[in-house]
C-alpha cells in the first residue's frame, strides 16, 4: 500500500527526514514513534504530498507527488496532529467536506455522499451532534468529528498524526479502539504517527522507529520498544513491563 | 441548498425588489408602485396594457431612477459577494473588497484621469477606465508580491503585499493630487462615492464584468467552504488551492474594479454585507455568497435613496450614508446573534 525508498525531506535547508525505506502492507496499522523533532510529522506529510520530497513515496503503487490531488485524496485520508476546525461550521457540514474528493469542480453532494457522511458520523456515534457548531465540541468531540470526516472520505489509506493528543485515557482508548474496529470492518490500511509508546505498542502491528529523521529501528513492538531503544534515542530512563502486544512503558525517576 | 437556505435566498429576492421598487418611486415627482409597474407592463409584448404615466413621468422613472436603481443593485451586489469571496479565500473576517490595492489602484488611476486628462476627462469613459486600469494593475502588483518568496501565496503573505501595495500607491496618489490642487475637488468627490444619474451608460458599462463576476463567485461558494479548514487539509481533500485561490481573487477583483469605476469608492458594504448573512444565517458560503449579492444590492439602493432625499435637491456622498446607516444596525445585530465568528 505504501512504499517508501529513500525518502528524504529537506525544509528551510535542514535535513528534516533522511532516507527512510519502508513499507507498509495492505491492511496493516504501522505506527511511527520518536522523539520530539525526529521527523515524523515530516514523513506523515511527504506520504500525503503536503512537502516536497526526494526519493519516492508511493500510494497504490503510484508516486505521490505525481498523482493528482483527487486522485490521492480518494487513497489517503490525513488526519492532522491539530486540524484548523471553522467554529461556526456544523458537524454535518464538515463531515460531508470529506467527499470532496468525489465532486467535480463546481459540483454537488448527492444522495450517496450524504449517505457516506451520515454513516461515518453514525460509526463514531456522532449522530445527536450533526446540528452542533464544532466551537461548542469538546476536545475529544472534536477529534471524533475529525475522524468522521476522514472516514467519509472512504479512503483505504488512513494517515493519522498523534490522533489522541489532548484526550484523557478514556478518550485515548475510544479513539484508538474506534481506528482498530473500522480498521477491521473497512479493511483499512493505517498509518499513524504517536507519543505515547505503550498505546503505540498496543494498537500497531508494527512500529517504525524514527530519530534524527532517519528510521533507526522497525519491527514488531516487542521488539522495538526496549529499555534500551528508548534510553538510546529519547534520552529517558524507563522500564517496559509485559510481554507481546501488552506491554507498558513506566518511566523511572532517578 | 437546505429549506432554510431556500427560504433565505427568496428573502434576499424579496427586500431586493423591495428595495429596487423604493428606489423607484422616492423622489421630487410623486409616481406610485402601480403606475411604474403598468408602465413597466406596457413596454411588454402581448399584454396590452396602458402606461398612465405622463411622457415626463416615463422618462423620470426610466431614464432617471431606473438606471441608477439598477446602477445601485449592480455595484451594491458586486462588493458585498467579493466582500464575502474574499474573507472566505482569505479566512480573515476583517477582510474588504479593497484590500488588496482595488481601492488605492482606482484612486491613483482616477486621480491621473482627472489631474492629467485635461477636458478629455468627460468624453470617452476616461475616469472609469483609468480607475478600472488602476484597481486591475494594483491587485496584480500585489498578487505577484504576495506569490514571490517563501511564504508564496499563504493568505498573510498576500494580505501582506495587499498592505504594501496599498501604501505605495497611496502616496503616488497623494503626491498627484498635491501637484494638481485645482483638481482636489473633483478627487476628493470621486473617492467619496456616488451612483451617478447619467442614464444607462455606466450600467452598460459595468454589467458585463459584474454578472461574470458574480457567477464565477457563485460557482466557487462550495469550494470555499473546504478552504475554510485551511490550505494544507484543502489540498488534502483534493482541491488545487492555489488555483481556486486565483480564480476567486481575479474574479472579485474584476467586478470590484468595474463597480469602483463607475461608482467611485463606497466603502462599509462589502465587509458589513457578508457578516449581517452570517449572523443572521448561517457561516457556509454556498450561502453567503448568494444572499450577500442579494443584501448588498438592495442595501446600497436604499442606501442610495437616503443620500438623495434627506438633504434633497442636494446629495450627500453614499459613502457616509452606508456608513452611518449601517454602523448601528450592525453593531445591533452584533449585540443580539449568539455567535460572532
Amino acid at each position: 500500500m505504501i512504499e517508501l525508498a529513500s525518502l528524504g525531506v529537506r525544509l528551510g535547508g535542514v535535513e528534516i527526514v533522511d532516507g527512510v525505506d519502508a513499507t507498509v502492507a495492505a491492511g496493516e496499522w504501522v505506527t511511527l514513534i520518536g522523539p520530539n523533532g525526529a521527523g515524523k510529522t515530516t514523513l506523515l506529510r511527504a506520504v500525503a504530498a503536503l512537502v516536497p520530497y526526494t526519493g519516492s513515496a508511493r500510494v497504490g503503487g503510484d508516486e505521490v507527488s505525481s498523482l493528482p490531488r483527487r486522485e490521492l485524496a480518494r487513497r489517503l485520508a490525513l488526519v492532522p496532529q491539530s486540524p484548523l476546525l471553522p467554529p461556526a461550521m456544523r458537524v454535518s457540514e464538515y463531515v460531508l467536506l470529506g467527499r470532496t474528493p468525489y465532486l467535480g469542480a463546481f459540483g454537488y453532494e448527492s444522495r450517496h455522499d450524504h449517505d457516506a457522511a451520515r454513516r461515518a458520523l453514525d460509526q463514531l456515534d456522532l449522530g445527536t451532534f450533526a446540528n452542533r457548531a464544532l466551537a461548542t465540541l469538546s476536545g475529544g468531540e472534536q477529534q471524533r468529528v475529525v475522524l468522521a470526516r476522514a472516514l467519509a472520505q472512504e479512503a483505504s489509506l488512513l494517515v493519522l498524526d498523534e490522533p489522541t493528543t489532548s484526550l484523557d485515557v478514556g478518550r485515548q482508548q475510544q479513539v484508538l479502539e474506534l481506528v482498530a474496529a473500522l480498521r477491521e470492518r473497512r479493511g483499512l490500511t493505517v498509518l499513524s504517527a504517536m507519543h505515547d509508546l505503550t498505546l503505540a505498542a498496543q494498537y500497531a502491528d508494527s512500529l517504525m522507529l524514527l530519530s534524527g529523521g532517519r528510521l533507526v529501528a522497525a519491527g514488531p513492538p516487542s521488539e522495538i520498544v526496549t529499555e534500551e531503544l528508548v534510553a538510546e534515542h529519547y534520552r529517558a530512563d524507563v522500564r517496559v513491563f509485559g510481554e507481546g502486544r501488552s506491554i507498558a512503558v513506566v518511566p523511572m525517576r532517578s | 441548498m437546505t429549506t432554510k437556505g431556500t427560504l433565505a435566498v427568496l428573502g434576499g429576492v424579496v427586500f431586493l425588489v423591495g428595495a429596487a421598487l423604493v428606489g423607484l418611486t422616492v423622489g421630487p415627482a410623486d409616481i406610485t408602485v402601480g403606475e411604474i409597474v403598468r408602465s413597466a407592463a406596457s413596454h411588454l409584448p402581448l399584454l396590452h396594457v396602458r402606461s398612465h404615466l405622463s411622457p415626463t413621468d416615463s422618462a423620470i422613472v426610466w431614464q432617471l431612477r431606473a438606471p441608477r436603481v439598477v446602477l445601485g443593485l449592480l455595484v451594491g451586489g458586486m462588493l458585498a459577494i467579493a466582500g464575502g469571496a474574499y474573507q472566505g479565500v482569505f479566512r480573515n473576517p476583517l477582510v474588504d473588497p479593497y484590500l488588496l490595492g482595488v481601492a488605492a489602484g482606482a484612486g491613483l488611476g482616477a486621480t491621473l484621469a482627472i489631474s492629467y486628462g485635461g477636458s478629455g476627462v468627460g468624453s470617452y469613459d476616461l475616469l472609469p477606465l483609468a480607475a478600472f486600469t488602476g484597481a486591475a494593475l494594483g491587485v496584480a502588483l500585489a498578487y505577484a508580491l504576495g506569490s514571490a518568496g517563501a511564504g508564496g501565496r499563504s493568505p498573510a503573505a498576500l494580505v501582506l503585499a495587499g498592505v504594501t501595495v496599498v501604501s505605495f500607491l497611496t502616496a503616488i496618489q497623494t503626491f498627484v493630487q498635491q501637484q494638481h490642487a485645482n483638481s482636489l475637488e473633483q478627487v476628493f468627490d470621486w473617492i467619496l462615492g456616488r451612483l451617478s444619474t447619467a442614464g444607462w451608460h455606466d450600467v452598460v458599462l459595468c454589467a458585463p464584468y459584474v454578472l461574470v463576476s458574480s457567477a464565477v463567485l457563485i460557482l466557487h461558494r462550495r469550494l470555499l467552504d473546504v478552504l475554510a479548514v485551511g490550505d494544507e487539509e484543502a489540498a488534502t481533500l483534493g482541491v488545487n488551492v492555489k488555483r481556486v485561490r486565483l480564480a476567486v481573487v481575479v474574479a472579485a477583483t474584476v467586478g470590484t474594479s468595474a463597480a469602483v469605476a463607475v461608482s467611485g469608492l463606497i466603502g462599509f458594504v462589502g465587509i458589513i454585507v457578508p457578516h449581517f448573512v452570517r449572523l443572521a444565517i448561517g457561516s457556509s458560503y454556498r450561502i453567503v455568497l448568494p444572499l450577500s449579492l442579494l443584501v448588498g444590492a438592495g442595501f446600497l439602493v436604499l442606501a442610495d435613496v437616503i443620500a438623495r432625499t434627506i438633504l434633497s435637491p442636494e446629495e450627500i456622498p453614499i459613502g457616509v450614508i452606508t456608513a452611518f446607516f449601517g454602523a448601528p444596525f450592525f453593531a445591533v445585530v452584533l449585540r443580539t446573534s449568539r455567535s460572532f465568528t
